[in-house]
């Protein structure tokens, strides 16, 4: 057991399934060399599985779309986040659509990686796309908020039928965590309840998890009971878990560090207000700054933090 | 650029040969492959080209009818449709552009499943059964499906199988973003890949936004051979279409095709503005009539034949569109079928939501 970080988590995910299944490939712009979850797969693999491609990024989706329809698993790599504009087309209109379009007769499992939630100084870091990809059926997106349900969502989305998202958060990828490399995949539709909690739901995922961690730490020390849920799949939603401890707490806070606008946090709120549980308080949704992610995009006061967090939620229990 | 002069759109270079066995008068030009010296084949290849007209026209008719959603003509360009059914071998992938409908039913697709596929129901592009198993469905925009073409090949490539993909397009399709970077790819890693451009100046898209002569110059760029080939010809359409399949087959790379022809219309059909005079004439050189009158100077084929198939094809149109218009609409519930492979719990709540909701 070794301490990883994110990124090391994912690597080793990729060659763990790469070693059990011939059939997965790996393919990208900068494979090996600008992302570390690919170090060392050209060496383990050979070039034909692990697969350099032009800078052309619907054409690297397109390619693992055709792939995946003669029952290649291929894993490919898009960075940075802002690049995913540019796949929309081949993974909305085809990735999500061949299952349907064909009833069955092909389909596309393939995973889609993608850096999100800021990273160093650059526009295309902080473009954060999880809004259009949730909004598209025959899709599945997860976002792990640690290298532990990296390592364990992406042999899942490896192994899925379907085509999958897989956000990495590149504010998660410092912290380092012990990890077991044994292969075991986690559910890709489940969220986890992080710590158990009376008062309030906070429902997080991705990099924002860090942040609601300590700002549900902060408010413990204040006599605030918080329970902390890391949605992890984006798309489909787990509305029982988040339905579950709303019931039970009878508020509910949703934080994403996407724009406020149009958002994921907004369809969890919709659905918590939908279900007709007796609220305590207003629910409260906490994201970026409804506006265009400025060059640093991944830091306050664009982008959500613990501070923030811990000062909305006060005022939303005062309220109450 | 005139129909008159195929030849007219002939690019320099090493892209620039064309291939014609039958020239616009039905008159042997060049030495016939030997696929062509066999009555029977072409015969076959005959029947298949009526057989495509006789469903063409009933899918007009229905169009106009309001029976059916919407439909993309084939008409004028069944001998390309004709040639890719006779050039792949069943365990092949084709890509077809929409109105390869000729492609489609000699790979097994029923001329129902294309009427229902316009109509709007999936169940078009469902089949298991006939080497279309393999195949792409019809898909708008069919540019956006060539480049899938490049992860198909290198399935193909990286499990040694001796498979081949022949993606098919149309000219105008052939301008989209992604379709150079697609064939300098295919061409770097020497995937078993046809790319079949057909020019048959039907394209709303003017000729004139490229810098390029023709497409099928741009095989010049990516370092692979490319040809034209007279698309009103099923043989020449055939021959070079074997040629470039057998040659991605054994290992020798991608070929870029660029097949002119002609689409032609129905009276009274959508079309792009072209002077009556050209259209006139595109019928006279059709490749259902060149393949006639070239049968007919063999005496290969009589006016007896003839009448006894316009009879079956149309027969054979009319029980297409029979079936597809007593075919019951998919259930309401059918809407959340094979979105996933394993369906999300939130799936199966709307999906017995839909099967309470009323009709």
């Amino acid at each position: 057991m070794a301490d990883v970080e994110l990124s090391e988590a994912v690597g080793l995910a990729l060659h763990a399934e790469m070693r059990r299944d011939p059939a997965v490939v790996a393919l990208g712009e900068a494979l090996g060399r600008a992302s570390r979850g690919t170090a060392g797969l050209r060496e383990a693999f050979g070039e034909a599985r692990a697969i350099r491609t032009p800078l052309a990024e619907p054409l690297i989706v397109a390619m693992a779309i055709g792939m995946a329809t003669q029952g290649l698993r291929p894993v490919a790599e898009i960075r940075p986040a802002g690049s995913a504009y540019a796949c929309l087309d081949q993974l909305a209109q085809h990735a999500a659509r061949y299952r349907q379009r064909t009833l069955g007769r092909l389909s596309c499992p393939m995973v889609l990686r993608l850096p999100c939630g800021g990273g160093s100084v650059a526009e295309p870091q902080a473009e954060l796309l999880e809004a259009a990809f949730v909004r598209t059926p025959g899709l599945r997106v997860v976002c792990p908020s640690t290298p532990a349900r990296a390592y364990g969502l992406l042999l899942a989305a490896i192994r899925d039928a379907d085509p999958v998202v897989f956000l990495e958060p590149a504010q998660a990828c410092r912290q380092r965590q012990p990890l077991i490399d044994d292969g075991a995949a986690l559910p890709l539709d489940t969220a986890f309840v992080e710590r158990p909690g009376r008062d309030l739901t906070l429902v997080a995922w991705g990099s924002m998890l860090g942040e609601a961690r300590l700002a549900a730490e902060r408010l413990d020390e204040e006599g605030v009971s918080v329970e902390l849920i890391d949605l992890a799949a984006l798309r489909p939603l787990d509305m029982r878990t988040i339905l579950g401890s709303v019931a039970r707490t009878g508020r509910c806070v949703v934080v994403q560090d996407a724009p406020r606008g149009g958002g994921l946090a907004g369809e969890i709120l919709a659905g918590v207000a939908e279900s007709g549980l007796p609220l305590r308080a207003p629910p409260l949704r906490v994201a970026a700054a409804d506006t265009v992610p400025p060059l640093a995009g991944a830091r306050p006061p664009y982008r959500p933090d613990a501070a923030r967090l811990v000062r909305e939620i006060r005022a939303r229990l005062a309220l109450a | 650029m005139s129909y008159d002069d195929p030849a007219a759109s002939r690019p320099g270079g090493p892209a620039g040969t064309f291939t014609q066995f039958l020239d616009a008068d039905a008159q042997v030009c060049a030495p016939l492959p030997d696929f062509a010296r066999q009555p029977e084949a072409l015969r076959r290849m005959y029947r298949a080209m009526v057989e495509a007209r006789a469903f063409d026209k009933k899918a007009a008719a229905l169009l106009r009818g309001g029976q059916l959603g919407g439909y993309a003509a084939g008409l004028g360009l069944e001998a390309i449709g004709t040639a890719i059914g006779y050039a792949l071998k069943p365990e092949d992938v084709l890509i077809p552009a929409y109105r390869d409908y000729v492609a489609q039913f000699l790979r097994g697709v029923k001329m129902c499943e294309i009427l229902l596929h316009w109509n709007g129901d999936e169940r078009g592009m469902a089949g298991e059964t006939g080497p279309a198993r393999h195949d792409f469905p019809l898909s708008a925009p069919s540019a956006a499906q060539v480049p899938q073409a490049l992860g198909v090949a290198y399935a193909m490539k990286l499990r040694r199988e001796p498979r081949v993909v022949l993606a098919s397009w149309s000219e105008g399709a052939a301008r989209m973003t992604g379709f150079r970077e697609t064939l300098s790819l295919a061409s770097h890693w020497n995937l078993p890949v046809v790319f079949l451009v057909s020019n048959h100046r039907g394209s709303l898209v003017p000729a004139d936004r490229t810098g390029a002569p023709t497409p099928v110059q741009r095989a010049v760029a990516a370092g692979m051979p490319g040809g034209q080939v007279d698309g009103n010809d099923v043989i020449a359409v055939r021959f070079v279409l074997e040629r470039a399949v057998e040659r991605a087959r054994g290992g020798g790379g991608p070929t870029l095709l660029e097949a002119i022809s002609y689409r032609l219309h129905e009276p009274g059909e959508s079309r792009p503005p072209r002077p009556e005079e050209e259209v006139r004439a595109a019928w006279e050189r059709c490749p259902v009539k060149r393949l006639r009158r070239y049968l007919e100077t063999q005496d290969l084929w009589s006016v007896q034949n003839e009448e006894e198939l316009l009879l079956e094809a149309g027969e054979q149109a009319e029980s297409a569109a029979r079936e597809f218009l007593a075919t019951p609409p998919r259930a309401p519930e059918a809407l959340f079928d094979h979105v996933y492979a394993r369906p999300p719990p939130a799936y199966r709540t709307r999906l017995e939501a839909a099967r309470e909701a009323p009709g």
